[in-house]
């Protein structure tokens, strides 16, 4: 722990360091570190819960059929393992998840962080973290017995289960998150860069575009990136709103299965342990855990940089 | 310079700024560029209110006493939520239990104890920064993994609880962390000075001025874990229970019923879905005013 070694007082000097060895202290401290060390133990526990079963599969299924081939039948008979099926659907609801929450998400820091006067700021951001915490499930619910149907009376012909519907609402599920963190981002610029802007004569919309967006660039898109991240990984609002269905296609009206919906479809059921169905949630949960880990770890460097620069 | 006074100078520093930039050189991109943040602004707000209007259209003809008196059913006139209410809130107390503890004791040896320049300790923070990222089904498939096939415990109400407990950890460990971090140095060297010792300082000076924090930080992630679906479909919540759960008894917690009965193709269960939806809602309300309610309350500012 720390070095207060009572004994390690060098040539006479005063020994400053506690005199009794306080045992029942050093076991707390102990503990207190134990339960530090259990967010590592999850960690570990994830890597392995996903390399073991993952590691067998690769040794029946050829990482090359996996990655290069676009049919994904694993409970069909015969059955078919290529996962691009799922990766295109994932990335279809995030683009449309995408193409909603970080324009307006941004959008909406920067208004917050620099045009709204203090009381509305303080009234719309308790609004929006609201919105943040509305469980996905009720979101779900919403794009399947709301969205849709209004896509479907508007004349836009998409199926009951589709991409477009799923997306749009993890966009709005997403687009508090982009806003809380692209603000503090941009809250922390300091204000001297902003007056010496307005000093030489820019408007709000220059000191905005010009001078705080790129001072706060890093914050903005490490939000941004988190906010894929996330989109990649929801899962409830997929499984209610995009379906079930495994096919390579970017057309927003079309049901698709995403990564996220495959793992949750099928570890619902009950698939026996140790089949080779059982290892395909493993296979296709540790390409979903990569890519989010990818991601994740970007963001909290880019956050990193631009506490650096600021604070 | 303190933290009154600089919010007071920040405000009149903006007021200033806004009205010099009030006067000078409007543009028409100027223009179009407020309009897409008031636009922006105003379809995140909209979208929530359009959310709470449709759940209440849809819900409340269907909100009566049987919802909370009966168990789920094939027959929509008699389904209830009764069990899933039940294991919502042993859910909530097995968190209380297993995961508060963990969290709030993280944050105090990372905060208060860890040697600053550590590598472990830096591996550590990274390491709970990506967990609080890393996509909730992934927990679902840990728990899958060790606990309902490893340990063999079966789709249960505990192993379904300790898989939103760690889902849980890095949210409360965070907000743990700011509250200790707010609360000033001068505090702990006080303490010393009198002669406690370190833990002495955290656990009578230190740990009771940043509990209003601590408690806002808890309550919200426990809000956020009673209100999580995916991980527990992965731990096998996907049955329906008609009589009240136990810990080690099979279960479904209101997500999860919400979720059944929404795919259910029956008009009447979409209503009991969105009657479910108010119940639970009014339920993370409540847990999330009372923690804004003791941020107000009891927030020291330092």
């Amino acid at each position: 722990m720390q070095a207060t070694h009572p004994s390690s007082a060098p040539g006479g000097r005063p020994r400053l360091a506690a005199t009794s060895r306080r045992l029942g202290e050093r076991a707390i401290i102990g503990t207190l570190a134990l339960a530090a060390g259990i967010s590592v133990l999850v960690t570990v526990g994830i890597v392995i819960a996903l390399l073991v079963p993952s590691i067998e599969f690769f040794a029946e299924i050829s990482p090359a059929e996996f990655f290069g081939t676009a049919t994904w039948a694993p409970l069909f008979e015969p059955p078919a393992f290529g996962v691009i099926p799922l990766i295109v659907g994932t990335l279809s609801t995030t683009l449309w998840a995408c193409l909603i929450c970080l324009p307006l998400g941004l959008g909406t820091a920067i208004y917050l962080s620099e045009y709204a006067r203090p009381r509305v700021r303080q009234t719309v951001k308790p609004i929006l973290e609201v919105l943040a915490g509305i469980p996905t499930v009720v979101l779900g619910y919403f794009a399947l017995t709301v969205l849709t149907p209004t896509l479907r009376t508007l004349g836009w012909e998409v199926e009951i289960f589709n991409a477009f519907s799923a997306g749009v609402i993890i966009g709005v599920l997403l687009l508090p998150t982009v806003a809380s963190l692209s603000e503090d981002a941009m809250t922390a610029v300091p204000r001297s860069l902003r007056e010496g802007s307005f000093g030489l004569g820019a408007n709000r919309f220059q000191v905005s575009t010009r001078v705080v967006v790129p001072a706060a660039i890093s914050g903005i898109i490490a939000s941004f990136v988190l906010a894929v991240s996330r989109a990649i990984g929801e899962t409830t609002i997929v499984l209610l709103a995009a379906g079930q269905l495994a096919r390579t296609s970017f057309w927003p009206g079309d049901s698709v299965m995403t990564m996220t919906a495959f793992i949750a479809g099928t570890g619902s059921g009950d698939v026996p342990t140790g089949s080779i169905e059982y290892k395909t949630i493993f296979a296709v949960g540790l390409t979903l855990f990569v890519i989010t880990l990818i991601l994740n770890i970007i963001s909290i460097r880019l956050v990193r940089r631009f506490r650096e620069v600021y604070e | 310079m303190n933290a009154a006074s600089r919010i007071a100078a920040d405000h009149a520093g903006r007021a200033v700024n806004r009205q010099l930039a009030g006067r000078r050189n409007r543009s028409l991109a100027a223009t179009i560029f407020l309009l897409y943040l008031l636009l922006s602004t105003a379809i995140g707000l909209i979208a929530l209110a359009v959310l709470l209007v449709t759940i209440l259209q849809d819900g409340l003809p269907y909100l009566d006493v049987m919802l909370f008196e009966n168990a789920p059913s094939a027959n929509p006139d008699r389904a209830g939520a009764r069990p899933a209410i039940i294991a919502s809130v042993l859910v909530a107390v097995v968190l209380l239990a297993t995961a508060l503890p963990i969290a709030i004791g993280t944050a105090v040896y990372l905060e208060e104890f860890a040697p600053r320049d550590s590598r472990i300790i830096r591996l550590i923070e990274l390491n709970i920064q990506n967990l609080a990222a890393v996509p909730s089904i992934i927990f679902g498939i840990l728990g899958l993994a060790f606990l309902v096939r490893g340990l063999d415990l079966g789709p249960v109400l505990l192993a379904g609880a300790l898989i939103l407990g760690l889902q849980m950890l890095p949210t409360v460990i965070i907000a743990a962390r700011e509250a200790l971090r707010a609360v000033p140095d001068t505090v702990r060297q006080g303490g010393m000075a009198l002669g406690a010792t370190r833990w002495q300082v955290v656990w009578r000076e230190v740990l009771p001025a940043a509990i209003p924090g601590i408690a806002t930080g808890s309550i919200l992630g426990m809000s956020r874990a009673i209100g999580e679906t995916a991980p527990l479909l992965m731990v096998g919540a996907a049955t329906f229970v008609s009589f009240n759960p136990g810990l080690l008894t099979q279960y479904t917690v209101l997500p999860i019923l919400i979720y059944q009965w929404i795919k259910l193709p029956q008009d009447a269960f979409q209503g009991l879905a969105a009657a479910a939806i108010i119940v639970l809602l009014v339920i993370l309300v409540t847990m999330n005013g009372f923690a804004i309610w003791l941020r107000n309350r009891y927030e020291r500012k330092w």
